[in-house]
């Protein structure tokens, strides 16, 4: 009324002679049933935040628990993928080095790598020229000035020798391995071992592993929701009766629990983020001094945006999967009497 | 508006509770349940609003068969029931709006047409001024009438009211039953399980009397 008068009011100022009726509020009909489903949806959306905030020792404990155990497999998760990005900046499979004698030249050397390209067993040959092979020994090796020292290059040029993916089984590369060091420009052959290889495939399963365990600590994030929520409707069980003397469906009373166990995964998934980010934080240091000692570019993977609302997303649905399984097992049990 | 139709009502542990049980209400018709307690008063309450099936025999609410009703059509057939407790059933961390406004909230009615049928129920019992308290802050009587504010908001065809004044004294009592007569006046069907033969003596309507679960 008053937002009223005070519009006529400066309807008058500016119009010496208001229609009385045209600043009455328009009435809108807002009761379609589209629009009270989404009052409903809503209201107990925010009815069951609201609930979870006046109590937040009720559900806290719980939902405590639900974000270790989100973190756990956050952070398993976090891990396997540091590791994996590590592994895959190494080479893959076997590799042959193949060392020339001193007195190969350079140019010799090129040509033989023509002539080994066309082998049957070779994928690739790449020339670590003596030049190359002389920086590469004072970038990395911590002796530039030792070598410094020396008048002349003292290193030989080297064939790193990729085999066909075909070539995998010892007896094949050894053979292989044979026929490239009787090679007369060659000193020496030398086969890195394939520890890349067996590397990945510990990978692989350290990765099963941590999803198996994943799908563990998802269970446990339903079961804790489930368990809050049976509480939860056992002490409003009242009002749940009620409402179903008052012709409440199922569907009906269930829905602020559904939206509790929204709010239990949501919540607990966003303390997960902390823990997680607060422990790569904690680890972040001592990695980057670790790699700077190996050399390594390696660089710590935090939890990505994309992969931070996934985390949130999946948790906040295992929430709702809790309280459902739950909640209707429950309220078909719960009858006025 | 409402038959039974030789009912019957066995529990595994107590036994029968009713037996051959046969009556109608029409359209508007009030009656009061009468007996001692243990008679079978509630349990031919609880067989109107589906708590309870019968063993035998039908139940017709409003042309429905119980008997052939799914536990999942209950819901419905409670919102066509004004259902009223002795212990007026409120909730008390909910104000007096927000109690009887419960039926419209279940059936899915928008924020403003709940908003005007709470305060036409409520006025009616003349309670419209309290409806922003809490229940615990009302006397018996009030609460009572709140829960009857609850029961009619839904324009429900049958009431049902389970010793609507059991606790309250013998004026207030008066009073709660002369507001069913008003709303059997605009053709709602009630049916008023009591003890109190005292006060029923006072008002004209049908008695059905239950007698160890039995008719008289």
């Amino acid at each position: 009324m008053k937002k009223s008068t005070k519009k006529h009011k400066k309807a008058a100022k500016y119009n010496q002679k208001p229609i009385v009726n045209a600043y009455e509020p328009i009435k809108r009909h807002t009761d379609t049933a589209l629009n009270n489903m989404l009052q409903r949806h809503i209201s107990a959306l925010l009815a069951s935040l609201v609930r979870l905030l006046k109590a937040p020792f009720a559900s806290g404990l719980a939902i405590i628990v639900m974000a270790i155990a989100i973190a756990l497999a956050g952070s398993f998760y976090v891990l396997v993928n540091n590791a994996q990005q590590l592994v895959s900046t190494l080479q893959t499979g076997s590799q042959i080095s193949l060392f020339m004698q001193q007195k190969v030249s350079d140019q010799q050397a090129a040509r033989l790598v023509q002539e080994l390209k066309t082998h049957a067993s070779i994928a690739e040959v790449v020339l670590i020229t003596k030049q190359q092979a002389l920086e590469e020994f004072q970038q990395y090796s911590g002796f530039g000035a030792a070598l410094d020292a020396l008048s002349g290059n003292p290193l030989p040029a080297v064939l790193q020798i990729a085999p066909k993916q075909t070539i995998n089984d010892a007896t094949q590369l050894g053979l292989l391995l044979q026929q490239l060091e009787s090679q007369p420009a060659v000193e020496f052959a030398q086969m890195d071992m394939d520890w890349v290889a067996r590397l990945q495939a510990l990978m692989q399963m350290v990765s099963r592993v941590v999803l198996l365990l994943s799908v563990l600590f998802a269970l446990a994030v339903v079961f804790i929701t489930g368990n809050t929520v049976r509480t939860e409707l056992q002490a409003r069980r009242d009002e749940v009766i009620v409402t179903k003397l008052v012709g409440g469906t199922n569907a009906f009373i269930r829905l602020p629990f559904l939206y509790a166990g929204f709010w239990y995964g949501f919540i607990a998934a966003c303390i997960a983020w902390c823990i997680i980010t607060f422990m790569l934080w904690l680890v972040q240091a001592p990695i980057a001094q670790l790699s700077q000692l190996y050399q390594s570019q390696f660089q710590l993977n935090f939890l990505s945006f994309s992969e931070t609302v996934l985390l949130v997303f999946i948790a906040a649905i295992l929430g709702v999967v809790g309280a459902f399984a739950v909640a209707s097992h429950q309220l078909s049990l719960l009858k006025p009497e | 508006m409402l038959t039974f139709d030789h009912v019957f009502k066995r529990y595994p542990d107590a036994g029968e509770a009713l037996s051959d049980v046969s009556f109608h209400l029409d359209k508007g018709e009030m009656a009061f349940l009468t007996g001692h307690s243990g008679a079978g008063k509630s349990t031919l309450l609880k067989l109107i609003a589906m708590i309870e099936r019968s063993t035998r025999g039908q139940v017709l609410v409003d042309g429905q068969n119980l008997l052939q009703m799914h536990d999942r059509q209950i819901p419905l057939l409670r919102r066509k029931l004004g259902l009223i407790f002795q212990d007026y059933k409120l909730l008390f961390d909910q104000t007096v709006f927000d109690n009887v406004a419960l039926p419209l909230l279940v059936a899915g009615l928008g924020r403003h047409e709940t908003a005007k049928r709470v305060r036409a129920a409520l006025d009616k019992v003349g309670l419209l001024s309290k409806e922003k308290k809490y229940p615990l802050a009302l006397s018996g009587g009030e609460q009572q009438r709140v829960g009857i504010a609850r029961a009619v908001v839904n324009k429900p065809s049958i009431i049902l009211a389970d010793e609507p004044t059991g606790n309250l004294d013998p004026e207030l009592s008066a009073e709660i039953m002369r507001l069913f007569e008003q709303f059997q006046q605009v053709g709602v069907t009630a049916l008023i399980a009591t003890h109190d033969i005292e006060l029923i003596s006072h008002f004209e309507h049908k008695v059905l009397q239950l007698e160890q679960g039995r008719l008289k």
